[in-house]
């Protein structure tokens, strides 16, 4: 192709011709790791996407400069995604909570009604 | 930035629809409730091959958008006018590039890998936003597309994070968020050209009506020639109409510019007091598909960079391989 870019570093480079095929390989960019992202210390660390990196090492590295390069940050983890044990997102019905289980919230238990009724009928 | 209302579509739509009929009706309906009562899809849901298929093509258009759109403003760096202006910029075109990499992980979700994208983006398979077939000729460029474009796709990119798919949805989220900064730097350096010397309005005028067309482009062909947009929108993929979107970013933008004293090179843009609605000469669309198709300025420009870059860091990728370790999508 013609050098005629209006950007010199452009200009600079020995582009191929126009058609040229390049192909990347299965893999070549490395493998996935899932961030967790801490905002402050002692709060929870959270899930905020992934990056692609050869080493968990790098993964840090790319994972602070892609999730940590503005708000607040204090810490960051990185997991290999084929590291990750989910439920399958087709059992969800298995969290269902239709069956009475006031017993385990706190709203299941009402003290002040049984000390009122104890006061008044002193 | 990037978005574009505008996803290319290969020719050959038939035999998907085809695929599309082997869907579970029942497993249909339930997902189709599902969207209806406005829960978000997750990666491993039952999905039909349609909706993943125009998924994988709206999200990784998207992310393509984002990676070259960042070549014609990085060349303007090494030029930018001043320390605040060249930091900006650097920050603005990072932004950009990081935000390719949140769009493509959320597509690999969907199950085509990033090597199969990027290998798409370098034969032209699939397309990217048109706009960044245009050369930046000068500064006043950067600041036509830091306001204009950006906006534009913030009119676009708000519309999509209220769409069904939870990893693209996420994934908008923290580019609104940056998206914010890029608008307000863009709007900046173009009032600064607009209310400067005479000689800085005229280069903002002559960028403007230079740009004036392409950004009419973006949102995509007019609603009454685009085909199959209704499934899209009840599946929510698609969230708003290319003609109501680019109506809602000339009710925003235009009275922004014409407040400084620039014009706009359509003589009957103007807004219908009775409609409530835009009026403008239907920008020429044979020529967006001749740049869409190859023919634009800067097309070859902008791929013989990216093979370039391909090529030139491949030794580097591999050097770090690990080909035997387990590879899997991103969970989510």
């Amino acid at each position: 192709m013609s050098n005629d870019s209006l950007d010199p570093r452009v200009n600079r480079l020995k582009l191929g011709p126009a058609g040229e095929v390049v192909k990347v390989e299965e893999g070549e960019n490395w493998n996935i790791y899932e961030v967790f992202h801490q905002e402050k210390r002692g709060a929870h660390h959270e899930h905020v996407g992934c990056v692609h990196a050869p080493d968990p090492q790098l993964a840090l590295v790319f994972a602070k400069e892609q999730f940590a390069r503005r708000k607040k940050c204090v810490n960051l983890w990185v997991v290999k995604s084929a590291d990750i044990l989910a439920f399958d997102v087709e059992d969800e019905d298995m969290f269902a909570n239709n069956m009475e289980k006031t017993y385990r919230d706190a709203s299941g238990f009402k003290v002040m009604e049984k000390i009122n009724k104890f006061k008044q009928s002193k | 930035m990037y978005g574009g209302g505008y996803i290319f579509d290969e020719p050959n739509r038939n035999q998907l629809r085809e695929e599309q009929q082997h869907d579970e009706p029942e497993k249909l309906a339930a997902f189709e409730e599902r969207i209806a009562k406005g829960e978000k899809i997750e990666p491993g849901d039952w999905m039909p091959v349609e909706y993943r298929r125009q998924l994988i093509r709206l999200i990784e258009q998207h992310a393509h958008s984002e990676i070259i759109g960042a070549l014609p403003e990085g060349t303007w760096i090494t030029r930018a006018p001043g320390f605040k202006r060249k930091l900006a910029l650097i920050a603005k075109v990072q932004d950009e590039i990081g935000h390719g990499q949140l769009l493509y992980n959320a597509a690999e979700t969907l199950g085509k890998s990033r090597e199969a994208m990027i290998n798409d983006l370098l034969s032209g398979k699939s397309k990217y936003s048109n706009v960044f077939n245009y050369p930046a000729e000068t500064w006043a460029d950067v600041a036509v597309i830091g306001f204009l474009i950006d906006a534009a796709a913030i009119v676009n990119q708000v519309a999509n994070a209220k769409g069904s798919y939870g990893p693209y949805c996420r994934a908008l989220e923290r580019i609104c968020y940056e998206e914010s900064f890029h608008l307000k730097q863009g709007h900046d350096a173009f009032i600064e050209l607009a209310t400067g010397t005479p000689a800085q309005k005229e280069m903002l005028q002559d960028a403007l009506n230079r740009w004036w067309q392409p950004i009419m482009h973006f949102f995509g062909p007019p609603d009454k020639s685009s085909s199959h947009s209704e499934k899209l929108m009840q599946w929510k993929v698609k969230m708003a109409s290319n003609d109501d979107m680019r109506n809602q970013f000339l009710e925003s933008y235009v009275p922004k510019i014409w407040e400084l004293g620039l014009t706009l090179p359509d003589p009957a843009l103007r807004k219908n007091a009775e409609t409530g609605r835009w009026e403008y000469t239907d920008p020429d669309w044979d020529e967006f598909f001749r740049v869409i198709n190859g023919g634009g300025p800067c097309n070859m420009e902008r791929l013989q960079v990216r093979k370039w870059a391909e090529e030139k860091g491949r030794w580097v990728r591999k050097a770090l391989m690990k080909p035997t370790e387990k590879r899997v999508l991103p969970v989510a």
